[in-house]
């Protein structure tokens, strides 16, 4: 009797929570991005009024580029919406996307110590990277006392900003694979927590801009250098091909697609600022 | 120092706004956990019983092999299902992945060995006790399985809430197979996280204030009904 009505009982609850775990179907679309555009608060703004206009719900999952594009690989996704040109067309090339379109971009900044021990401060990404590598050994007369280094955080985890850092110490002539050492600290993960870490480290990082103006645990860091062309970073986004995975929401994907790059997408984009500060700038073609 | 101030301030804040969001994410994490801590008792237990009065080849094994299993690290098994339940994986056809569903699973999984190695050590002590005492009355070792774990149910709550625990306090698994999608699959754990990236430590320590106080709650109430259930019948 007893035994009857606690498995009734237990039956109850468990019913009840299954039931609440079906959502009523809604209509929506997943969309595998980066943690940039998450963390900085963009679709926090653009979301809404996309769901606003066209009644889809976008379901975002933030990664790095590298994960993103994965998880698009394996299907898990609808439409990617990431910062890494040359990944980007090779996700195409390998006929999982169906066209990339740029939309916006934003620009890299290079955080440091507001004090600049590596004198890396100005305007060329090149010379400030060459600067923070080269206080290592080859100023001479330099102290090479840890406290006269602030060590560089790089993210390390294939992200698109990961990516870029590769490219501009490349683009710099710093080997990084020869200089590396205890100052290099690569960190594998997301722009968040390679900032924390910068920030109790008093580090050197490449960062975007949007997640560093969003960003509350600064402690001595500040921005080193910004404003180099080269510093761009531009945004594409690509629907998931349903050739290679037929259960991708083609029409409903293709909608946020089509309204990120028209008009009142990209004004939104534009819409968007924090402490007055534009963090995007719309650029798709027209 | 001032951080936590501030953090006791928010949390405080926070709670007595009864911030409609908030109330949503406390809400998917007690969902999700206490239907994987279900499922996990349900499978659990009667295995854990039937590993302490059972007397079959490879028993050992399973007994060690659960007590390990305990130590499960969610990341592993957040991946496992991952790719079990990837479009491209051998479940992907069901589109489960980034659901509250998938976070059901990971946690049931990563819990399950929990509940069945607590339920073997409740139900091995008993039988010692009352093994003579089933056996002259014919018990079959189901059937005396059964009747242990009915007689220690006000016992085995504690196994339920070690895995509840467990379950409620993982970011590892949620956060993979759930995404950490904003209103769909966000619970304590991963916005605790996202926080946290945001550099915004005070807000993340209040939420974090926030969920320990919830599973203080739930295991209050556990407690309270444990008592009010072994004056009825125990």
């Amino acid at each position: 009797m007893i035994t009857r009505r606690l498995f009734c009982s237990a039956l109850t609850i468990a019913s009840v929570l299954v039931a609440g775990q079906s959502h009523a179907q809604e209509r929506f679309i997943t969309v595998s991005s980066t943690t940039s555009t998450e963390q900085s608060g963009l679709f926090g703004h653009l979301l809404p009024a996309f769901e606003k206009a066209s009644g889809i719900k976008v379901r975002v999952v933030a990664l790095g580029t590298g994960q993103a594009l994965d998880m698009a690989r394996r299907g898990d996704a609808d439409v990617v919406f990431v910062h890494d040109k040359a990944a980007e067309e090779k996700f195409i090339a390998e006929g999982f996307g169906v066209k990339r379109q740029e939309v916006m971009y934003n620009d890299f900044v290079v955080i440091g110590p507001k004090a600049d021990p590596a004198k890396a401060a100005g305007k060329d990404i090149l010379e400030g990277l060459r600067r923070i590598a080269g206080s290592r050994s080859e100023i001479p007369g330099m102290q090479s006392t840890e406290a006269a280094q602030a060590p560089f955080v790089s993210r390390g985890d294939k992200s698109g900003t990961h990516a870029a850092e590769l490219r501009y110490w490349k683009a710099a002539g710093v080997d990084l694979a020869a200089k590396k050492g205890a100052w290099y600290r690569d960190t594998g993960s997301g722009m968040g927590p390679a900032l924390n870490t910068a920030a109790s480290m008093n580090a050197y990082i490449l960062a975007d801009r949007g997640t560093w103006l969003n960003f509350k645990n600064r402690g001595d860091l500040g921005i080193i250098v910004e404003g180099d062309t080269r510093l761009f970073n531009q945004y594409g986004v690509i629907l998931v091909n349903p050739a290679k995975h037929p259960h991708v929401k083609q029409a409903d994907g293709q909608k946020f697609i089509d309204w990120l790059v028209a008009a009142d997408g990209q004004k939104a984009i534009a819409d968007y600022k924090i402490g007055g500060e534009q963090l995007f700038f719309p650029n798709a073609a027209k | 120092m001032t951080t936590l101030g501030d953090s006791f301030l928010t949390a405080w804040q926070l709670v007595s706004l009864a911030d409609a969001r908030l109330a949503g994410i406390v809400w998917l994490s007690l969902r999700v956990s206490l239907t994987a801590t279900l499922i996990a008792c349900i499978v659990g237990m009667p295995i854990g019983a039937l590993l302490a009065v059972g007397r079959f080849p490879g028993r050992r094994i399973l007994v060690v092999l659960f007590n390990g299993l305990m130590g499960l690290p969610p990341v592993v098994v957040g991946l496992l299902v991952y790719l079990l339940l990837s479009r491209a994986g051998p479940l992907g056809s069901f589109g489960l992945l980034f659901s509250p569903t998938a976070m059901v699973i990971a946690q049931a999984i990563l819990v399950t060995p929990i509940v069945a190695a607590l339920t073997r050590q409740v139900v091995a002590d008993e039988w010692a006790e009352y093994r003579e005492q089933l056996r002259s009355l014919g018990a079959s070792r189901a059937r005396a399985a059964a009747t242990l774990l009915w007689d220690g149910r006000f016992s085995l709550t504690t196994a339920g809430l070690a895995g509840f625990g467990r379950a409620i306090a993982e970011v590892g698994a949620v956060m993979i197979v759930g995404g950490n999608i904003d209103g769909v699959t966000r619970v304590m754990t991963t916005t605790i996280a996202l926080e946290t990236s945001k550099g915004d430590l005070p807000l993340a320590l209040a939420l974090g204030f926030v969920l320990i106080a919830v599973v203080l709650s739930v295991n209050a109430f556990a407690y309270a009904l444990r008592g009010w259930a072994e004056k009825r019948w125990g």
